[in-house]
Order: structure tokens, then C-alpha cells, then sequence
């Protein structure tokens, strides 16, 4: 039995366009353990969703895995056929997407929907699979689950329909949980109930959660350890806590920096990154993220650094793409602010 | 004319007021039917008023759909409101004949929220940014391209760029455009709406920082409306909350803050996430529910039937809102 419920190692993913190849993932390496909830964090376009819909298999018959495997439960997602994965999605693994107004198909019920899964992957009668789907309605917290099951899409609100979403991913009791951006397109104060209904369920099911965000505040409140990617690869990893407090990355760095606080002075200045992402057709030559950083050198133009683990690091387990030595990185700490607990 | 008179009375009066909203109320009717008959009115914004002086910034935060962007849209006069007055510079908008107030238009100003659909994608920056100098005659020809390349140096893009088209641009970038279309009539209120939600995060900081530094330039005065309360939290020197298409809360932004009064306000600061995880233990408070529609609202305090701290006296009589400096709509506020 492995030690970890997913092991993503030097995973890179292509898509074949027009105008060649365009890898938009590549080399992104990282464990999870059940129960363990991991937070990708990066800008648009950074490979973030990529990475987790090669997971799922989900790309489109343009997007091919071309390098690397993508180890659950010790079996090779990259290389098993399409019959075999599809016992596995939606039921070992399952998603919720970032837009719940388009992620329902419109033209069929709630409870349709709901049922479908679940009598595909547990093989119940149209009447259990039924009263599963009520059940299953109502641990996420929604009212009224009967007459709701016979409701199409349209009549719910956008945090009503996330609850179907996620009590649809959860119905089969997965083992690793995919949120892409779960909460971006709600309000705050739905945003906060169902980042409380995902802590629940983290603790009921003992779920892996793979959590997928721009938002630094989501991470902060959910996850346990951090990816940081940029331009189609990772460039710091560690625990949510030696991420926050002493990252290493100028680009994290920019990127905690830039987030205005609401517990945080209003007369600073909010730290920047300039410029912006670089296109995959058009990616720099030696560190992707020099064109933007304040302190490319001449190496950084040139070779492109690894993912390497920080030296002096307790935990062992702080990794970050740059090539600036542990010294350098500690005396250049612009956006750093001072984090009071 | 007016414009004459108009600036006479903000040099007289210097700390009144640039703009006053009093009672401000936008429904728009529901129809049914072959006869369209209207059924009912959606209230968007329901009796809001506030004021906002010289040279700071006021934030609008509040849930989608409370009215925040309604509020924005209609001090721009971008739609008539249904009642209400919003006084600009001690002068009734209502009164003015739409050519009049086309002149008024040169001082209010907006920015929108998406800087993908806010552009005509047929036309080049150039000519986008010239329009507005052109249709209002405040240039000599011969000057606007002068004026355009400058504008174009203040929000950070180089000159070069006036022949392209907004395609060719990140959002970020369009966003600096959005920005440099509403400052090239030397305005004097900017109606920011949303102006960065739209971005990535270390883009957001970017802009945020560019309207700062603008303002300090050119003695603007904001109205920046966001649900990010962050963002909202690092421009505004006031902020107002808004629920179901009124003012609950409006207070100096660190006593909203530090001490929110409304059940509402201080729910709403508790659910954003903090980007710091040594504070993911803090108790929340969530909110249960949706909003309500604002076709149907509650009876009595409109946000009686999320609140956690509801008496039978939220649920018949309205509160109205009180108090000088921090003043809250709530019937039993928070100390």
C-alpha cells in the first residue's frame, strides 16, 4: 500500500494547436495523503487547472499527458484505459468546477443528476439511488431536499447550486477531492459556507482535498500544504504556515505582498509585480519568471533553475524554483510583511 | 454657463459636499404576459442616501445584487432614477436638459468593471481615447494627440500602443485604458465599478495602486464600489455596506473595521478569507441562507431573516439609519 493517496511526478502536459505543441504544464511533481488537503495557488493561466483536469483525464482530445505519471492508490491514472478511469472519476475522484451556473446541464433535474452518478458507481435502485440523493442534499445543507430534487438548475441560486455540485462530487464518497476555484464565483458570505461545509466534510470523510484558487485567503484558511505555480510550473512548495511567513520565491513573495489585507495598514504600499504572465507561445528563455523579478541576474536569463528543497529548512519539506542562494533570499524581503498572529 | 456657475460655488464652498444622493430608489418593473403588464418592481436600490466630499474615496461594498453597481450606473446618470435626487456640486442632475448635462458629464465619470466587454473592439486605443475629447470639444484637434499620448503616460502604457487594438491587451492593461478614457476629460468624480475584480491578483494590485497615485495627482474624488473588501478596504476613506438595495452601515473605513455596528457589516468582514493562516481558527460567523430577492423583500429589517441576532421588533418595523459619523440602519447595533 502506498503512503500517499496521489503522487504527481514531473507530470507535463501538452496541447496540440494550430501552431504546434503548447505545454502548459510542466514539471509539476506533488504528493498528497489521505486526508490531506493541498492548495494550488497561481495566477490565470499558470497550469493550475491543468494539472488538475490531466488528473481527471479531462482534457479534451487535444491535451495529452506527455510526460510523467500521475500515481492514486499506486495506479497509474496516465495508463489505464478509458473504461477503467471512468470507474474511478466520480467515484475515487471527483470535481467540483468553478462555475456552478454552467457546470449543471440546464435541461434535466436536480435529483436526475444527482441520481446518475450515484446509480452508475453504487448500483442502486432507482428508488435507493432516490433516497441517497435526499440525503446526500441535505449533509450540505440544503432546504427542502425532496421538492428540490425535482427543481431545474435555473430556479437555484449560484451557492444552492454549488451545494448540488459538491453533493454530487461527494456522493460516492471519493477518496481525493477536486475543487477547481470553488468559491470564485460566489459572494463572500456564501464563500465562507461552503469553504465551512468542505472543512466538515474533510473531517466526516476523511476526504484528500486538492483545492484550486487564486485567492492567497482561501489557501491560508484551508489547506495544509501549498503549491505556488507559474507559467506551467511549480516554483515554491511548502506547509501552508513556511509558505505565509517566510516564503522564498520573489514571485510569492509579490504575490502575498499584493493581496490588500483588511487587517493591514492603509498607508502602505501595495507590493507589485510588474508586467504581466508570459504567453505559453512565447515563454523566456532561463527562469520563466526573470522578465517580471527584481532580482534577475545574469544566470537567471540563461539556465533554468529546479525545483530544489531550501537549505536550513527544519521541516525538510520547502521546495522553490530560483536561483538565488538561501543568503540573498533572506536579505531581499521587500513584500515581506511581518505576520502577527 | 452652468459650468461657469457650477465651479463659482465649489470654490466658495470648499469642505461642502461634491456630491449628495438623498433618497435615491431604482425599481424596474417586472412584466408578464403579451400585454407586458407590469407585476411587480425589482428594488434594486430602495431610498439610499450619503454624501461624498472633495478629494477622498467612499466605498460601496455589499453582495451582488444589493444595488451597489445600480447606485454607480445612476450618478453617472447612465439611467434615471425612479425617485430621488443626486446633487452634484450643489446642483439638482434631474433639473438639467440632456444637453446641459452633457457637459455635466465631463466631471463624472466611470470605470467598469469588465475591461473585455467595456471596449469597442473596432476601434483603436487612439481613437477610443480621442472620442471623448472630440465629441466634447474640450481640445483644439490639433492638440488631441498630444493629449492622448500624455494620458496614455499616466496610466503606465507606452505611446506607442495608441494604433492598437484592445485585443491586443491583457486585462490589466485594458483596465489602464478603462482608467485613461474616464481621466482624459479632467474629471472630478470617478464612479470606479468593481475595476478590478475582473483581474488577477497581482495585477489588481497594480491598478489599485495607479487610482491611488491618480488621485493624489489630480485631486479626484472616488466612488469605489467592490465586493472585495480588501481592495475596498486599502482605496476608500469612508465605506458604506449596502444589503438588498439599501445602506446599512457607513462609517470612517477603520471604525467599519475595527468596530462594525450592523449584524451584517461585521458578518460580512468575518467571512473573507484572511491570507494568513494563523488566523484560520478565529471564529466566523457564517451567515446562513441566500439574500433574499429584491423583487420580494423581508418585511421590517430587510436582513432579518439571516441575521443571528433577530427580535420580533426586526421583523415589523424598518430601521432607518442613525448617527453622525458612523451611522447604522439596526434596531439593537453592536457595541
Amino acid at each position: 500500500m502506498a503512503k500517499y493517496l496521489l503522487e504527481v511526478d514531473k507530470l507535463q502536459t501538452v496541447f496540440k494547436t494550430g501552431k504546434g505543441e503548447v505545454t502548459s504544464v510542466e514539471e509539476v511533481s506533488f504528493q498528497l495523503k489521505p486526508g490531506q488537503t493541498i492548495g494550488i495557488v497561481g495566477e490565470s493561466g499558470c497550469g493550475k487547472s491543468v494539472t488538475s483536469l490531466s488528473i481527471m483525464r479531462l482534457l479534451g482530445k487535444h491535451g495529452i499527458v506527455k510526460k510523467g505519471s500521475i500515481l492514486f492508490n499506486g495506479l497509474d491514472l496516465t495508463k489505464i484505459s478509458e473504461s477503467e478511469m471512468r470507474n474511478i472519476r466520480g467515484n475515487e475522484i471527483s470535481m467540483i468546477f468553478q462555475e456552478p451556473m454552467t457546470s449543471l446541464n440546464p435541461v434535466f433535474t436536480i435529483g436526475n443528476q444527482m441520481m446518475e452518478g450515484i446509480r452508475l458507481h453504487m448500483k442502486l435502485s432507482k428508488k435507493e439511488a432516490r433516497k441517497y440523493s435526499i440525503e446526500m442534499l441535505n449533509s450540505v445543507g440544503i432546504p427542502r431536499p425532496e421538492a428540490i430534487m425535482d427543481e431545474f438548475p435555473h430556479s437555484l441560486s449560484g451557492g444552492m447550486r454549488q451545494r448540488v455540485m459538491i453533493a454530487m462530487a461527494l456522493s460516492c464518497n471519493p477518496k481525493l477531492l477536486i475543487a477547481d476555484e470553488p468559491t470564485t464565483a460566489l459572494d463572500v458570505t456564501i464563500q465562507a459556507q461552503i469553504l465551512e461545509l468542505m472543512k466538515n466534510i474533510r473531517t466526516k470523510f476523511n476526504t484528500a482535498i486538492m483545492i484550486i484558487t487564486h485567492d492567497l485567503g482561501v489557501v491560508a484558511e484551508m489547506a495544509d500544504r501549498i503549491i505556488v505555480m507559474y507559467a506551467g510550473q511549480v516554483v515554491e512548495e511548502a506547509n501552508v504556515f513556511t509558505l505565509f511567513d517566510n516564503p522564498k520565491h520573489p514571485y510569492t513573495k509579490g504575490l502575498i505582498g499584493s493581496i490588500p489585507h483588511i487587517d493591514y495598514d492603509a498607508e502602505e504600499r501595495l507590493v507589485s509585480i510588474p508586467g504581466a504572465v508570459p504567453s505559453f507561445q512565447n515563454m523566456p528563455t532561463g527562469c520563466r519568471f526573470h522578465t517580471r523579478c527584481e532580482f534577475a541576474m545574469e544566470r537567471c536569463l540563461q539556465q533554468q533553475p529546479d525545483l530544489i528543497p531550501v537549505p536550513n529548512d527544519e521541516l525538510d519539506d520547502h521546495k522553490v524554483r530560483c536561483w538565488l542562494g538561501e543568503e540573498e533570499l533572506a536579505a531581499t524581503q521587500p513584500g515581506n510583511r511581518e505576520v502577527t498572529v | 454657463m452652468i459650468l461657469e456657475s457650477l465651479k463659482e460655488t465649489t470654490i466658495s464652498t470648499e469642505s461642502s459636499p461634491i456630491l449628495q444622493v438623498r433618497n435615491l430608489k431604482q425599481h424596474y418593473p417586472i412584466t408578464k404576459g403579451i400585454l407586458s403588464r407590469t407585476v411587480g418592481h425589482v428594488k434594486a436600490v430602495d431610498g439610499i442616501s450619503f454624501d461624498i466630499f472633495p478629494g477622498e474615496t467612499l466605498g460601496l461594498v455589499g453582495e451582488s445584487g444589493c444595488g451597489k453597481s445600480t447606485t454607480g450606473r445612476a450618478i453617472v446618470q447612465l439611467e434615471k432614477p425612479t425617485e430621488g435626487e443626486i446633487i452634484f456640486e450643489g446642483k439638482n442632475l434631474a433639473d438639467f436638459s440632456s444637453r446641459e448635462m452633457r457637459k455635466i458629464r465631463t466631471d463624472l465619470q466611470i470605470i467598469f468593471q469588465d475591461p473585455y466587454s467595456s471596449l469597442n473592439p473596432r476601434k483603436r486605443i487612439g481613437d477610443l481615447l480621442s472620442e471623448p475629447l472630440l465629441f466634447h470639444k474640450l481640445v483644439e484637434p490639433f492638440e488631441v494627440k498630444k493629449k492622448v499620448d500624455d494620458i496614455l503616460e499616466v496610466v503606465g502604457l507606452p505611446r506607442a500602443y495608441v494604433g492598437r487594438y484592445p485585443h491586443e491587451f491583457s486585462g490589466g492593461q485594458r483596465q489602464r485604458i478603462g482608467i485613461a478614457r474616464a481621466l482624459i476629460l479632467n474629471p472630478k468624480l470617478i464612479v470606479c465599478d468593481e475595476p478590478v475584480s475582473a483581474l488577477d491578483v497581482s495585477i489588481q494590485a497594480q491598478v489599485l495602486n495607479l487610482l491611488k497615485d491618480l488621485q493624489k495627482e489630480f485631486q479626484l474624488t472616488f466612488l469605489f464600489i467592490g465586493h472585495g473588501l480588501g481592495a475596498v478596504k486599502y482605496i476608500s476613506d469612508r465605506i458604506a455596506v449596502m444589503y438588498l438595495g439599501n445602506i446599512v452601515e457607513i462609517a470612517k473605513t477603520e471604525d467599519i473595521f475595527k468596530n462594525p455596528k450592523h449584524p451584517y457589516s461585521s458578518a460580512l468582514l468575518s467571512a473573507y478569507p484572511v491570507p494568513n493562516p494563523h488566523l484560520r481558527n478565529k471564529e466566523k460567523i457564517v451567515l446562513q441562507g441566500d439574500v433574499p430577492s429584491p423583487a420580494n423583500p423581508p418585511s421590517g429589517c430587510k436582513f432579518h431573516t439571516r441575521c443571528p441576532f433577530v427580535q420580533s421588533k426586526c421583523r415589523e418595523e424598518v430601521p432607518v439609519l442613525k448617527g453622525i459619523d458612523h451611522s447604522v440602519a439596526c434596531h439593537f447595533p453592536l457595541s
